[in-house]
């Protein structure tokens, strides 16, 4: 299980260098990160509840104001614990 | 390879990059933290012991195949079952490496593929939005790897050592923290308007692919289908 969770990690990267990128597959990698990432959270976010959805409002706008992971986590469970004390 | 050798930054592999990466990632690590208490529990009640469960987070070190895989645990150990379920939940992996490529392969090829071990969505999403803003600090997924794997394999032993009397995490809104550190990574990632397409269509794509399929393939469906959208655009 550990070797094969290694191999699937570095696989990728691997790969890569064995293959010519195209215009085309760079388009792709511009992109990947944002799109797994948004992928990663949509469906719990969606499932979250109105709680979640004010929480993750919160972080977006702390993350963008201050810049500060740990500035945004405080703030958005915050709102988060809130919502659900109210609700 | 023209995306390997015209990059206008050098990219370093210095223990100050690391340091940068670690100092950065102890937030993201304490988050982690409250998740590997959660796969101590589990595991321990799956019938793992306190140090099998240690030794699973130490080296395998991916959650979602952990907690999938103990989720199956039983006497005798299924493992076909155990490790295909490890490849399907780990194929994100897969396109996650080959976004590092365009960095790392400028590196010396034992700090890259000692670098991947330390691959996990939290960490990869730190380096992603580090390495895109060209600070060239190679060394950063490893450094911020290391702090998760700390918190990750203590986590583990405390969870598995105290089993239930944890309660619900909900209780204390830790099951947001994960969510809330990808919100907050996403911010990061945003670049403009030309983003949003994509994201959308990634976003769509992954909730309906959680509802379809099982395991972690929406990650996997929603980051390609973003990816083809992106693909499309600049091919017109």
């Amino acid at each position: 299980m550990a070797v094969l969770t290694y191999l699937t990690k570095a696989g990728g990267f691997w790969l890569l260098g064995h293959v010519d990128t195209s215009e085309r597959v760079d388009a792709a990698l511009s992109v990947l990160p944002g799109a797994v990432v948004v992928s990663i959270v949509a469906p719990e976010l969606l499932n979250g509840g109105p709680s979640a959805w004010l929480g993750a409002a919160a972080v977006v706008l702390l993350t963008r104001k201050t810049g500060s992971l740990l500035a945004a986590l405080v703030g958005g469970m915050g709102v988060l614990l809130a919502v659900r004390a109210v609700l | 390879m023209s995306r390997d050798t015209d990059g206008r930054w050098p990219v370093t592999f210095t223990v100050d990059g690391a340091w940068e990466g670690f100092r950065r990632c102890l937030p993201v690590a304490a988050g982690v933290g409250g998740y590997g208490l959660v796969f101590g529990v589990v595991a321990r009640q799956s019938g793992l012991s306190v140090a099998e469960a240690a030794l699973m987070s130490a080296t395998v070190f991916a959650g979602a195949a952990q907690l999938i895989a103990v989720e199956l645990w039983a006497d005798p150990i299924p493992i076909v079952a155990v490790l295909t379920t490890t490849a399907v939940v780990n194929a994100r992996y897969v396109l996650m490496g080959a976004a590092l490529r365009p960095w790392f392969a400028r590196l010396r090829p034992a700090h890259a593929y000692g670098s991947m071990f330390f691959l996990i969505d939290e960490t990869w999403a730190l380096t992603m939005g580090e390495l895109s803003e060209g600070s060239g600090r190679g060394a950063f997924m490893l450094g911020s790897g290391v702090a998760v794997w700390l918190f990750w394999v203590a986590a583990t032993v405390v969870g598995a050592s105290v089993g239930a009397a944890i309660g619900d995490p909900s209780r204390y809104g830790l099951d947001f923290v994960l969510p809330a550190i990808f919100v907050a990574i996403a911010v990061g990632l945003w670049d403009g308007k030309s983003t949003l397409l994509p994201w959308g269509v990634a976003f769509l794509v992954a909730v309906v692919a959680a509802d379809v399929l099982p395991g972690r393939w929406y990650i996997l469906a929603g980051g390609i289908a973003g990816s083809l959208v992106e693909v499309v655009r600049v091919g017109r």
